[in-house]
């Protein structure tokens, strides 16, 4: 037990490891506040396709050049999270279609370009670490860390403004337009804030793995507690703890950092399945 | 006085009309009930008035000082509302969601404004309970209390029974005549069920192929209503 301290300690002399435990705590935060919305709405899959979307618009800023690969990323990302949400409810192609047509579309097209267009002599390692987010969260610089920290201070804190207007959109639509609630606004609000939180995960997981951060810990939280704010709160509380032991799992074990935390989600999922089985649901 | 009145109302969607030319007004403290075959575009009337949809032509007029969205409003249970996390009590109070405007947080009025709703439905007891595991008619009530909410002077209620065992929907109907009689609450109804239609309210809009607008008694002595008395009759077996 003492040497995994020592090692800990030593790790954490390195100024890269505090950020990308800062960075990866931050981002769980944010991702499991909105990912109860995207779950209740059955909107599981859009973080999925939101983030082939990410990778895609990655391709062809790299491809452009660009210097900052984020000015482009975001806004693409950003616009096709609007599309896809607001055209949910009356689009000729429904919801789940349209989002695997746009996740898988992107995927490929991202993948067609960097081939053709290919800068680099490794190819099928820069692809990789892109869906599975192998060393980026290890290679931030202190500016991408504190735009990670404005932008997640952002979410939470609209995320608690907007916090009541959420449940009465997500909950029942019609009566909330019906009400006088915009809804349509809250929907904007809410693609948008997914698509940020999206663009900064795929640092974090990569984008094949970031939705498993927005649903799991809502969907852990949703075995056992029954009221709308213990199931948020809890699934905070559990993404915090699994982004933050499964970094130190990965830098002790020296396995990647998206799927172990992935893997930190799914045994906290099974317990509270478990617990959730066992008790009939206990909290309130 | 007429809290809504609708003018030449023209109602359908995607350019395609469904019904024209409704006329009717709804008065304070009204029961009103609006019924009809299914596909007769009972629920597009009642998206229309709920503004969630534009009317083809015509015009609805909001009564002096109301506001179309001070109608509190029941609807049918989603699919996304079965296995919802939510306590009771915050379902309750997000029908006063739109009182709230940008303010964040609910008030102390608010919240009193819920808690009432709750003791008039008789659900305060299952305040803390989760939505997902009440009954079907627990549900209903727990609507029809964050319905109250939002109404000030109307309640419009769609299919309030669907799917209710007798015993339940009977109370159902009890709570509702109670919250037009008591409460002085306007009731706009939208069922299918002519029986319970012809036995609470004191208006009915009948819309098809044929409209018919007026009093309990003038539909009774219409020709849909000849139709319904005899239906009715011959079931019973009398």
């Amino acid at each position: 037990m003492n040497e995994i301290f020592v090692k800990l300690n030593q790790y954490f002399a390195y100024p890269f490891v505090r950020y990308a435990l800062v960075v990866g705590v931050l981002i769980a935060l944010c991702s499991s506040l909105f990912g109860v919305t995207l779950v209740l709405k059955r909107f599981s899959f859009i973080g999925d396709g939101l983030s082939h979307v990410a990778f895609g618009a990655m391709a062809i800023a790299s491809i452009l050049n660009f210097s900052n690969d984020m000015l482009f990323i975001l806004p693409a990302t950003v616009l096709c999270a609007i599309l896809l949400l607001r055209g949910g409810q009356n689009a000729k192609i429904k919801g789940d279609a349209a989002i695997a047509m746009i996740s898988v579309g992107a995927l490929a097209v991202g993948y067609l370009l960097m081939n053709i267009f290919s800068a680099t002599p490794n190819l099928a390692g820069d692809v990789c670490s892109t869906l599975f987010g192998s060393t980026s969260i290890l290679t931030l610089t202190r500016e991408e860390v504190w735009l990670c920290v404005v932008l997640s201070v952002f979410v939470v804190v609209l995320f608690v403004l907007f916090y009541h207007k959420i449940f009465a959109v997500t909950f029942d639509e019609s009566f909330a337009k019906a009400t006088g609630t915009k809804a349509e606004r809250y929907n904007l609000l809410i693609a948008v804030v997914i698509a940020v939180i999206i663009v900064l995960a795929m640092n974090l997981v990569g984008s094949l793995l970031i939705s498993a951060l927005v649903i799991f810990p809502a969907l852990s939280a949703m075995r056992v507690f029954k009221s709308f704010r213990s199931v948020t709160i809890c699934s905070a509380v559990v993404s915090v703890f699994c982004a933050f032991a499964g970094i130190l799992i990965s830098i002790l074990a020296g396995t990647p950092v998206g799927s172990t935390i992935v893997v930190a989600d799914i045994v906290v999922f099974a317990l509270f399945a478990a617990a959730g089985a066992a008790t009939g649901g206990i909290g309130r | 006085m007429a809290l809504i009145t609708c003018q030449n109302l023209t109602l359908g969607y995607d350019g395609k009309a469904i019904l024209q030319n409704l006329n009717f007004s709804v008065n304070e403290g009204d029961y009103f009930c609006i019924v009809g075959e299914n596909g007769s575009g009972k629920s597009t009337l009642l998206k229309t008035l709920l503004r969630l949809q534009a009317p083809i032509s015509g015009s609805i007029l909001m009564g002096e000082g109301l506001n179309p969205n001070d109608i509190g409003y029941l609807p049918q249970q989603t699919f996304v509302q079965r296995d919802f996390p939510a306590s009771v009590r915050e379902i309750v109070l997000s029908g006063c969601q739109g009182r709230c405007g940008l303010r964040p947080f609910y008030n102390k009025e608010e919240k009193e404004l819920a808690k009432k709703a709750m003791e008039k439905m008789r659900i305060e007891s299952l305040a803390e309970r989760c939505y997902r595991e009440l009954s079907g008619g627990q549900k209903q009530r727990v609507l029809l209390a964050r319905a109250l909410c939002a109404a000030r002077k109307i309640l419009l209620l769609d299919e309030p029974v669907s799917g209710l065992d007798p015993k339940v929907t009977a109370e159902m109907y009890d709570l509702i005549e109670e919250l037009n009689q008591k409460d002085e609450m306007a009731i706009i109804m939208i069922s299918h069920d002519i029986a319970a239609a012809v036995k609470y309210a004191n208006r009915i809009l009948h819309i098809g192929e044929t409209v018919f607008f007026g009093t309990k008694q003038e539909y009774l002595q219409s020709e849909m209503g000849k139709n319904f008395a005899m239906l009715a009759g011959g079931t019973k077996n009398e």
